[in-house]
């Protein structure tokens, strides 16, 4: 008993003793763990107190309002409209199917449609929304209004998006659209911005000014749960809409001009030969350029694309033209600059000429008979300038051509613009690695050959030619703080002070405008011509002339052929209207009004129309008429707009 | 010994009132309503199932806790065998009829509750080896025929719940029954043979391992591994504690723990939650209430007098020590993600009859202190 009980005591003792032991581990324990509390709560809570905040907060980023671009009086040719959006959010469904399936018979889906949008659901987490219909009618969204109360987890919701009120304006100003990949990846703007799916300005004006009119983005915070899902708001900004831009364009000009392209594809420039104000630039065939703004779908897609008459090229400043007989006026403007040719240089034109074994053809098969300098360009003579453009070369002539703004672009910022061809000698070696034969002078001697040129070039030349001979710089936006255009001004001084012309080197420090002459008498004697060639009974466009002195204008005429005639076609005489269309010549005339005080200038062309004086010249005719008759209201606006600044 | 005879025969209602200890029942008892507002902030302020539910259980548990307190020790000397049977063929049970969830088969349908009998194991197992070695001769202790039951009733339950699988709470199991033969004498040497065969079991036990436990150990190992994966709940768990800095976020305004970023927030994540609201001051008044409790339990083992009782707190107290540690560095990335429950302060009924169990004999040890047990 008293063993045991000793042996109890023993083992007591031992128990208190082991637990002593375990007893001084577990403070070591303790420590360890108060240590980390020490760490993690009080050395390191900063850094963990930021990895907390970037778990809960997430932030959207919002799409700004693009400014309105708008047209000389002020009327909206870019705006943004209030749209009806429907956005479903999956969670928030109870079936889905069934709520396709009603949705399906309000809003006419098509099962493509839901299939697609099936198809987008599964790939995304259920509380994220997904656009149904990103435009729907005030109809469709009462509808759908109407029966919410039937559609769980439907949102409708009113948004802003482009608006493009005129299709006239389609080419000139652009679009927008989602932005692409590629865009992100060249713009930092956009890349800055961040935002998914934003409108970004795809071409024309839209793309030119896209950084500006963009506006500044906006965002939301959100407080989020671990998965992802947004909680409460935190802040929000809405950022700030883009500026707005006033462009040069006359919209009912524009208009007008457009209505008179609808049946043909071709383009129209009109343009102000002092300040280079373009007051029209159309293109046709057009499109709708809202198509583009919620996505446009494959199929009018494939269909703009493959459209015989390419309606989504602003053929204005990207579709290059042979110029034609337009060209002559250079050509001639060129020879007497030079002195190459006096302008009573006589030639007898016979219908052709045979020069280095080849035969050049006159459009005029019987011949013009003699013909001086002023009656070739009146009727166009091609004989007669085969010979000019013989005595002077292409070299010299591609110099007076350039110095007139061929074989450059025009604009500033229009991606699309392209700058067309002014052949010399050079170039041909350079770009076509061949030497230059003299039968090309010919042809470029009436704007064949190789000569490519945009009707904005032309249109400018002839502005050039119309001024006076004075370089401008044709702009669509109005731009107060950097006009470079003091044309007018010089104009002004001038009159004031008749005694005293300034030398060049003055023209341009004080006026900053560049003389493209060298005696304005040689352009006085071109614009003479062209006089000719519109009022003068036998004038190629005599036809198409205007009797009121108000309205009297000055042009000339241009069919560039796209396909060589052969020598049969020639002797059957083949007329244009009985060629396949693709093979007809295109028409051109190019015009300045009023004759005595030249003020606007125009381009028309007219694909495959056949002859510039049976299809351009018409149409020059009415958009003249137009443009003169709101000349005074144009007038006074400026005045406004003179107060405005 | 006369005296602590008649005490025996003579305690009466009133002495053993007087005689619980206070202290120790007021830690359980704030430590439990703190619990009650931890579960309440886990569904972000909203009174629902699990908080009642918490609340419900501590109130039936802890009156039970209460009740046993005063089983006379002898009652539960002679039924430690008993007990420890039961739980044993629950575990069966378990294997055979248990229900499954997220992957694991833990849980036996009894109609009232889904029991863990693993978490009772923890206590069955001490109050058994506290039992075996009460009268056991120091000399005997470490005699090969005497070593042998131990191992088998340690390793036999361990196994079963290895193999449902529950590593954690296997682990746990485990290191009640150590700590107690540790505590009756059994030399170091023995420990050492079962570290070495252990180690050189260890590569076939990994075999063993189901994936998702070769990643948690991993992911111990180098947390940033996978950090949307397996290492993201001790990720989230650290920048919860960590962000609560010295005072906390406030109650009811944790952002890890409300949005969802803290996983099995209510279970053996809810001292990261408690952290988060409360930082570093609250943290450190949990670790000193466990601080306190513990040291209760130990104190109440060298009042009593039968080595039982002793072998019993001890065991009872350090294996309670064990569990806060556990868990406390699970979630502190202290050790690596095992599912070990906060003794009380988890959400979780089996854990909690079985703390509560614990305490209450606990308890009767302090009141049946002078009482010899056979």
């Amino acid at each position: 008993m008293i063993s045991t009980s000793s042996g109890a005591i023993n083992k007591s003792k031992l128990i208190s003793r082991r637990m002593f032991i375990i007893s001084a581990a577990k403070a070591v324990i303790l420590a360890g763990i108060f240590g980390r509390l020490v760490s993690l709560q009080i050395n390191e809570s900063k850094k963990y107190m930021t990895l907390a905040d970037k778990n809960r907060f997430r932030e959207w980023r919002l799409a700004p309002k693009r400014g309105i671009i708008r047209d000389y009086f002020n009327k909206e040719i870019a705006s943004n409209k209030k749209v009806y959006q429907l956005h479903i959010t999956p969670e928030n469904t109870s079936n889905i199917e069934i709520l396709f399936f009603r949705l399906k018979k309000i809003l006419n889906l098509s099962d493509r449609k839901i299939a697609t949008l099936k198809k987008k659901i599964s790939k995304q987490k259920p509380w994220e929304p997904i656009i149904v219909s990103e435009n729907l009618t005030w109809s469709e969204f009462s509808r759908v209004n109407l029966f919410l109360h039937e559609l769980q987890g439907v949102e409708p919701l009113v948004s802003v998006a482009r608006l493009y009120s005129h299709q006239s304006t389609s080419h000139v100003v652009g679009y927008v659209s989602q932005v692409s990949a590629k865009e992100l990846r060249d713009k930092e703007y956009l890349r800055e911005m961040s935002v998914t799916g934003i409108a970004v300005g795809k071409t024309g004006l839209e793309s030119k000014l896209d950084k500006n009119i963009i506006g500044e983005v906006g965002f939301q915070r959100y407080e989020v749960n671990a998965y992802g899902k947004r909680i409460r708001q935190i802040k929000l900004d809405e950022g700030k809409a883009g500026k707005s831009f006033k462009t040069t364009i006359d919209l009912e000009v524009q208009n007008f001009t457009s209505s008179l392209l609808t049946k043909v594809s071709g383009a129209i420039c009109v343009m102000d030969i002092y300040n280079g104000d373009i007051i029209s630039m159309v293109s046709s065939p057009t499109y709708d350029p809202n198509a583009f703004v919620h996505g446009i779908d494959q199929k009018s897609w494939n269909h703009l694309l493959k459209h015989r008459d390419k309606p989504l090229i602003n053929k204005a400043i990207a579709g290059l033209y042979p110029p034609g007989s337009t060209i002559k006026t250079l050509v001639a403007l060129s020879a007497l600059e030079n002195d190459v040719v006096n302008p009573n240089l006589t030639v007898n034109c016979k219908g052709s000429i045979e020069l280095y074994g080849e035969k050049f053809h006159c459009w005029e098969k019987k011949g013009h008979g003699f013909m001086n300098m002023r009656s070739a360009i009146k009727r166009s003579c091609d004989v007669y300038f085969y010979e000019i453009a013989r005595r002077l070369g292409v070299d010299r002539l591609s110099v007076t051509a350039k110095k007139f703004g061929l074989g450059e672009k025009v604009l500033e910022g229009f991606k699309e613009e392209r700058s067309g061809v002014v052949p010399n000698t050079t170039w041909k070696k350079k770009y076509i690695g061949a030497n230059w034969y003299l039968g090309e002078t010919l042809h470029s001697g009436i704007g064949q050959g190789y000569f490519q040129s945009t009707p904005i070039q032309l249109c400018r030349m002839t502005a050039q030619l119309a001024n006076g001979g004075y370089e401008i710089k044709p702009r669509v936006l109005l731009d107060f703080d950097n006009d470079r255009n003091k044309l007018k001004e010089y104009i002004k001084h001038r009159n004031e002070h008749p005694e005293d012309p300034l030398p060049i080197d003055l023209l341009i420090s004080n006026f900053n405008i560049n003389p493209l002459f060298k005696n304005q008498e040689n352009i006085n004697f071109v614009k003479d011509a062209m006089f000719a060639s519109t009022n003068e009974a036998g004038g190629t466009s005599y036809r198409s002339r205007l009797t009121d002195k108000n309205f009297i204008f000055a042009g000339k005429t241009g069919s560039s052929q796209v396909k060589r005639f052969t020598i049969e076609q020639r002797e059957k005489e083949v007329k244009q209207d009985d060629l396949k269309y693709e093979d007809r010549d295109h028409a051109l005339f190019i015009a300045f009004a009023p004759y005595d005080k030249p003020k606007y200038a125009i381009s028309v062309i007219i694909e495959h129309g056949g002859s510039g004086s049976r299809a351009a010249a018409p149409i020059a005719k009415k958009v003249i008429k137009k443009v003169l008759e709101r000349d005074n209201l144009r007038e006074l606006q400026t005045n406004e707009i003179g107060k405005e600044i | 010994m006369f005296t602590s005879r008649s005490i025996q025969s003579s305690l009466s209602f009133k002495e053993k009132i007087y005689s619980i200890d206070y202290i120790l029942l007021c830690s359980i008892l704030i430590l439990g309503v703190i619990s009650m507002f931890a579960m309440y902030s886990t569904a972000g302020g909203t009174f629902d199932y699990h908080t009642k539910s918490h609340i419900l259980r501590f109130i039936v548990f802890f009156f039970l806790f209460f009740v046993i307190s005063f089983f006379d020790l002898k009652f539960w000397y002679r039924s430690s065998i008993f007990l420890y049977i039961i739980f044993f063929l629950l575990l069966l049970g378990v294997k055979y009829f248990g229900l499954t969830s997220s992957g694991s088969q833990r849980w036996i349908n009894l109609y009232v509750i889904n029991l863990q009998p693993s978490e009772l194991m923890k206590v069955g197992l001490i109050i058994f080896l506290a039992k075996y070695y009460h009268r056991m001769p120091t000399n005997d202790v470490n005699k090969l025929k005497y070593l042998f039951l131990p191992i088998v009733v340690l390793v036999a339950p361990v196994l079963l719940v290895i193999t449902q699988p529950d590593l954690g709470t296997a682990v746990l199991i485990a290191a009640g029954g150590v700590v107690v033969s540790w505590l009756a004498g059994v030399r170091i040497k023995f420990f050492a043979y079962a570290s070495i065969l252990f180690i050189s079991l260890a590569p076939i036990a990994i075999s063993f391992l189901k994936p998702y436990q070769k990643a948690r150990i991993l992911t111990f190992l180098n947390p940033d591994r996978d950090p949307l994966g397996a290492g993201y709940q001790i990720i989230q768990s650290k920048i919860a504690i960590g962000s609560g800095g010295f005072f906390g976020k406030g109650y009811l305004n944790g952002s890890q723990s409300y949005l969802d970023f803290l996983p099995e927030k209510h279970t053996d994540f809810i001292f990261t939650l408690f952290s988060e609201e409360f930082g570093f001051f609250g943290s450190v008044s949990i670790l000193l209430l466990y601080f306190l409790i513990i040291s209760r339990i130990i104190r109440i083992g060298h009042l009593t007098r039968s080595n039982f009782g002793k072998l019993f707190c001890y065991g009872f107290g350090t294996a309670f020590f064990i569990y806060v540690v556990v868990n406390m560095g699970m979630v502190l990335g202290l050790l690596p993600i095992v599912g070990a429950p906060l003794p009380i302060m988890s959400y979780g009924g089996s854990s909690m009859m079985a703390i509560m169990l614990g305490l209450g004999i606990t308890m009767s040890c302090k009141i049946y202190k002078d009482v010899p047990v056979n």
